[in-house]
């Protein structure tokens, strides 16, 4: 009961206090507002990030399964001998696949080797040879600069089309337009019929930007009698990812007459190594971004520990008069507390009514507004701010000796 | 038994390397309803003896009995309990909080004491009525004169119903009319059971009191009745 009086107490004294001295606590607080001005775009901009890569990696297949004998994560020799030693996936098996399986919205097989490539005296050594259908641009969510990509028929035809990847096109054309002309691939002549747009080392090896993407009739003819298929499914509901991956599976089991008990002799991967590896990077940009906006709060917070320094020392006589008719510690040091923490958080609600706006204007930069959690983050961090810049001298308030304390003038 | 019993206090005060003994070995009892003047010149320990008494400060040696509880040893917060409950100060500078209106100072004790709102502002407003201020409960500090402030001290220290008044130089601060009135004030709290220690190096108010301690050099130099007790309103005149 003592402590809720108290706090009323404390309250009534905070704003009287603040009310009192306004241009002496506005301006104390005027780093807490900076503080949190920044400390709010930051995490509005970290929140955009992370926003607009999950954007973009839903582009690229977060929501796209990848079959393959070799699993992405070996982690031992024993484990690739047993790969190895897995029997090939066949294109009869891929057509099957795309028979059977129901929640794909597009299914490419893909294989892939090194060749080098020329055009007239220019040559590129050893770029990467990618043999699927007219659904790879839909699994791969890749995009064409110029001309077009491959049709259905161009895919099962095999005709001497190809796409070049950006990096492929720029080494080999300088003026010309890449679209329309023949290029080498090892022995054979294939036409350029489009170019792909630049991708970005982002994507590391899933990059297609050194890539020269053929027919898959084309590949097995020209290169490769039997090669070992890789299937790229793309499903239709990301949010059931893994329904559509058991389906998958149990495809592949019955094709690949797998008996029942036995181990899975294929891998189906995901993308969900980008999204660790990005969290990785997000976390760190976050750690180091919130910790240099929080050095400003900090500032901010010595701010407020000085001026609550004066406040106790001006207030010294009051402490010494609520001390001799019976305010304990405890009640002293909350009446202080509560005053700092209330500088600090005006300063927080001043500080969103200047970050919100900003947010607004740079919207696209930021990647999105102002969002409630950052709000309710931005308050609690400014009243934690105040709590704790505040505590040292409250405390000291609090120890004050009311004898000393009364007999200051 | 006696509301105040000190045995064998001592309090002396470190400054450097000088030890300075303000109490020395003092013993003092005071009885329920008594109206006590404390006196000596500057620097004889009356204060030191005054802030003893209103548990402000604790002794070096000797033990404390206020009502019945050893307070000699009791910590920070222990003496702020005591305080609120057994003691009602009335100071020199009145020691008011500038900020707030009377009726809040006097609401003040009440609430470190955990008193429900409409409790402390009735019985606020009954204190106020006591010194006869009911229609100055709206002002603040620095729209009464000293009598009145005085007055609203007196409301406060009365407010909690303590064990003691304990007045330090009530009258130091007024001009000798308004002296009067507020130790008249102060007899009627008297007659009405109140007990009450004014500390005072001034004779005229200490005549008011029914007994008279005096000390010098730490040391109690007399402790004698009152014979020819002055009324308030005799004095005046």
């Amino acid at each position: 009961m003592n402590f809720i009086w108290e706090t009323f107490e404390g309250m009534r004294i905070a704003l009287a206090a603040i009310w009192a001295n306004k241009l002496r606590s506005g301006l104390a607080t005027l780093g807490i507002v900076i503080g949190i001005v920044t400390v709010t775009l930051m995490g509005t901009a970290i929140q955009g990030l992370n926003r607009s890569f999950l954007e973009a990696v839903s582009t690229i297949g977060a929501d796209v399964l990848y079959v393959q004998r070799f699993s992405w994560f070996i982690n031992s020799w024993e484990e690739w001998l047993k790969a190895e030693k897995r029997q090939r996936i066949t294109l009869a098996q891929v057509r099957a696949v795309e028979k059977q399986m129901r929640q794909a919205r597009a299914i490419a097989p893909f294989v892939e080797t090194r060749r080098p490539v020329n055009y007239k005296n220019r040559r590129s050594d050893s770029v990467t040879v990618i043999g699927t259908t007219d659904q790879f641009q839909f699994t791969k969510g890749i995009s064409v600069a110029l001309g077009r990509y491959m049709t259905a028929p161009e895919a099962d035809g095999g005709r001497p089309v190809c796409v070049l990847g950006s990096t492929v096109a720029t080494n080999l054309f300088l003026i010309e337009s890449p679209v329309g002309n023949k290029i080498r691939l090892g022995s054979q002549t294939f036409e350029v019929i489009g170019v792909l747009e630049k991708q970005g080392d982002f994507f590391g090896e899933f990059s297609s930007d050194n890539a020269v993407i053929i027919p898959l009739q084309q590949f097995i003819t020209s290169f490769w009698h039997s090669p070992d298929f890789q299937i790229q499914v793309k499903v239709i509901d990301i949010a059931r990812l893994d329904e559509a991956k058991e389906e998958l599976r149990g495809i592949l089991r019955r094709i690949r007459r797998l008996a029942p008990g036995t181990e899975d002799d294929f891998s189906i991967d995901q993308q969900e190594m980008f999204l660790s590896m990005f969290g990785r990077v997000s976390r760190t940009i976050a750690s180091v971004g919130l910790f240099i906006t929080g050095l400003s709060l900090f500032v901010g917070g010595i701010g407020i520990m000085n001026i609550m320094f004066v406040s106790v020392a001006e207030r010294t006589r009051e402490i010494g008069i609520r001390k001799a008719i019976g305010a304990k510690r405890r009640a002293i040091l909350t009446q202080f507390l509560i005053e700092s923490a209330s500088i600090c958080v005006l300063g927080g609600l001043l500080a969103l009514a200047i970050a919100y706006p900003v947010t607004l204007l740079l919207k696209k930069q930021l990647g999105g507004a102002m969002s409630p959690t950052v709000v309710t983050i931005a308050l609690l961090v400014s009243a934690f701010t105040g709590i704790l810049s505040g505590f040292f001298p409250a405390w000291r308030a609090a120890r004050l000796n009311p004898v000393d304390a009364l007999r200051n003038e | 038994m006696n509301l105040i019993r000190l045995e064998n206090i001592s309090r002396r005060y470190q400054m450097g390397a000088e030890t300075i003994h303000a109490l020395r070995d003092v013993s003092l009892t005071i009885d329920r309803s008594e109206y006590v003047a404390i006196m000596g010149p500057s620097g004889s320990g009356k204060s030191t003896l005054m802030n003893l008494l209103g548990c402000l400060d604790t002794p070096t040696s000797g033990r404390y009995e206020l009502n019945g509880v050893n307070v000699s040893e009791m910590d920070d917060n222990q003496l702020a309990e005591i305080r609120n409950r057994e003691i009602g100060f009335v100071f020199q500078t009145f020691n008011l909080l500038p900020r707030s209106n009377a009726l809040h100072n006097v609401e003040l004790p009440l609430i470190y004491a955990g008193v429900a709102a409409e409790v402390r502002r009735k019985a606020a407003l009954e204190a106020l009525s006591q010194v006869g201020l009911a229609d100055r409960i709206h002002h603040k500090p620095n729209e009464l004169s000293g009598g009145q402030r005085q007055r609203v001290a007196i409301a406060r220290a009365l407010v909690t119903s303590p064990s003691i008044i304990l007045a330090d130089e009530p009258t130091g601060n007024l001009d000798s009319n308004t002296g009067t009135e507020i130790m008249a004030l102060f007899e009627e709290l008297s007659n009405h059971g109140n007990t009450i220690i004014v500390v005072t190096h001034e004779e005229h108010v200490a005549r008011h009191a029914e007994r008279v301690v005096r000390i010098l050099d730490g040391l109690i130099a007399s402790d004698e009745q009152v014979a020819g007790r002055v009324a308030a309103e005799e004095y005046s005149k």
